[in-house]
């Protein structure tokens, strides 16, 4: 049996002010939120960590389980340090994403999915980015980057290995 | 040539932050909100929105007074501005959020004290990371100034707006999914009818679920008001200003703001500068991946959701997506029906199972493996989806894009299954005249494959 974790004293009080937001009586409308936070804190929303957000919400970890496995955005394994999603929607298709994704897999050997060994990067298509006008588009951890070429994709992945 | 407007697009005066309350209470900002709160009863409001005609900009272009109107007379109330973009093609809101985060929280304070609302949110989609920084940090700053929290502007009107961040669910943009999401359950969509939203929404109470542009619309209607708003578009179809979103082979895509008597083919050649390269049309999607596609011959239409009804079409997001002659159809279609097999909530099997399905199908022919019997394989697995879900996105960006890419650009299919290899047919070569797929048989249902007025009217 893992350990069970626990949110760290400010994470707590996050939770709390997003607990706040809901009427008591239906404190698990935060579940969502509450699972972001989860995987801000850890990367990646394990079954420890989906037990910490029950406990929270004061309901079975199964109940959550059940909105985690759902949602494409929590990822149940960990990920790398910087997880790249191409955009590969029909707008972005139509620009170019394909090359986008291909040049990004060569440069970093790995496939759709995958993580590189040395655990920087996590490679991964996403549906549309709503940004279908400045295609094709790249979201690398929260920041989105648009009009990409191959170059400008080197450009981006220069600037992460230096930060 | 109609003449591009300015109304939802103006922008903040050079230099400014888009989230300063300041510098947006300086232009007037929040003027919609006092003279809402302080000069207009509920009822006026109420009657101010049903009188200029205004459609929601969700994509259904359903009438936002009938909503209203529709409310039962039960307390408390919700919001929910429906922030959840997710429809390819579309980035209107994306723009509204990142441009205009006031003038959506004006609507949406708005609508509260018409509806007598006291707690609302704004749902908006997980990957929007920035957006929802910036609109938390508008909502503080609205409290701040004494626009949110307890006794707004002394009218005794107390209200509480929260940001609630999806996780990359299409399925919550569908207003039930969106409300399930929200009470924290998975976000399969509700049966509607009965009971809609108005009736029996967020905890079993009445909830209006109203996308962020209507809100942002609402401040403009309060601002002008419905007699100048109405002036704006034509009444017989859909008033007031709509935000136009152009991509793909466009020499210069981008958000365009028109009234909807503005043609097709104004947006794509005047607006955006026509076809990259030079080329030719080859098909124009009008309204996000889920509007049925339109050829070149059909551009000539006006983009109110009543004219591109009767085209079998719908105004949907306004998010036009160009594809020129180099774009295979049969590509496109697999890219579209890839997203929708991706998306499929997974509640109704005929979506869940047969989406994926098609997709498969669509597959083989994209690889050269496609068999003769496909292409009557692909319009049944349709027939037996559409109308048999829950919601409607089974139908929508499930259904009718493969529906109408299909039978339009049948020839195009035709020749890749033919010559075993991916076909990228000349542009008149590629699609059909309307009487030439005439015999092939509606889907039961409100499938608009011919012009009827009835359904147009709807």
């Amino acid at each position: 049996m893992a350990t069970p974790l626990e949110f760290t004293e400010e994470a707590r009080k996050r939770a709390a002010e997003i607990l706040s937001r809901y009427p008591d009586e239906y404190r698990k409308s935060a579940v969502v939120p509450l699972l972001h936070l989860a995987q801000e804190e850890w990367g990646f929303v394990s079954p420890e960590a989906m037990a910490c957000v029950a406990r929270l919400i004061g309901c079975s970890p199964v109940k959550v389980a059940e909105i985690a496995t759902f949602y494409p955005m929590f990822n149940k394994e960990p990920v790398g340090d910087h997880v790249l999603a191409v955009c590969h929607t029909l707008p972005c298709a139509l620009t170019g994403c394909g090359d986008i994704f291909d040049h990004l897999s060569d440069k970093l050997g790995i496939r759709l999915g995958e993580t590189t060994e040395d655990g920087r990067f996590t490679l991964r298509k996403s549906e549309c980015l709503a940004a279908c006008d400045r295609g094709p588009v790249l979201l690398v951890n929260r920041k989105l980057h648009t009009h990409l070429t191959t170059a400008r994709v080197d450009e981006i992945l220069d600037g992460l290995e230096e930060g | 040539m109609a003449a591009p407007l300015a109304i939802l697009t103006a922008h903040p005066p050079a230099g400014t932050d888009p989230g300063d309350i300041e510098a947006y209470m300086a232009g007037g900002g929040y003027g919609a909100v006092r003279k809402a709160l302080t000069t207009i009863s509920k009822d006026g409001l109420i009657e101010e929105i049903n009188a200029s005609g205004i459609k929601g900009r969700g994509g259904a272009g359903f009438s936002t007074g009938m909503k209203w109107n529709l409310c039962a007379d039960l307390y408390p109330r919700y919001l929910c501005a429906n922030a959840d973009e997710s429809e390819p093609g579309s980035f209107k809101d994306r723009l509204l959020l990142e441009s205009k985060p006031h003038q959506i929280i004006e609507g949406m304070i708005i609508t509260s004290y018409a509806l007598g609302i006291n707690l609302g949110y704004i749902y908006i989609r997980g990957e929007f990371f920035q957006i929802i920084d910036q609109m938390e940090a508008a909502l503080a700053d609205a409290e701040k100034h004494g626009f949110l929290g307890k006794n707004i502007l002394d009218s005794g009107f107390d209200l509480e707006l929260y940001v609630h961040p999806g996780a990359g669910a299409y399925i919550c943009g569908e207003e039930t999914g969106l409300i399930e999401s929200l009470e924290g359950n998975r976000p399969y969509p509700r049966l509607k009818p009965p009971f809609f939203p108005a009736a029996i929404g967020l905890w079993g109470q009445p909830t209006i679920v109203n996308n962020v542009e209507t809100m942002a619309q609402i401040t403009t209607i309060v601002d002008m008001g419905a007699e100048a708003y109405k002036q704006i578009g034509t009444e017989e179809d859909t008033t007031g200003p709509r935000l136009f979103g152009l991509c793909g082979h466009v020499k210069k895509p981008g958000i365009y703001e028109y009234d909807s008597d503005v043609t097709l083919r104004e947006l794509i050649y005047d607006a955006g500068g026509g076809i990259r390269d030079g080329n030719r049309l080859k098909g124009v999607i009008p309204g996000g991946i889920s509007a049925p596609i339109l050829t070149p011959e059909e551009i000539d239409t006006t983009m109110g959701f009543g004219a591109l009804g009767k085209l079998g079409s719908m105004g949907g997001t306004g998010g036009i997506i160009v594809m020129d002659e180099t774009t295979s159809m049969v590509d496109a279609l697999l890219n579209a029906s890839s997203f929708a097999a991706h998306e499929s909530c997974g509640q109704c099997t005929p979506c869940r199972e047969g989406v994926p399905w098609m997709n498969d199908i669509l597959r083989r022919i994209h690889n050269g493996r496609g068999r003769d019997e496909d292409l009557d394989l692909l319009l049944d697995i349709c027939k037996q989806i559409h109308g048999h879900t829950v919601c409607v996105f089974g139908q929508a960006p499930g259904v009718w894009p493969v529906r109408t890419i299909l039978v339009k650009y049948w020839p195009e299919f035709r020749a890749c299954i033919e010559r075993k290899e991916r076909v990228v047919l000349p542009v008149e070569e590629s699609y059909l005249q309307p009487d030439q797929y005439e015999h092939i048989p509606p889907v039961p249902g409100n499938f608009r494959m011919k012009t009827n007025e009835a359904d147009a009217a709807g």
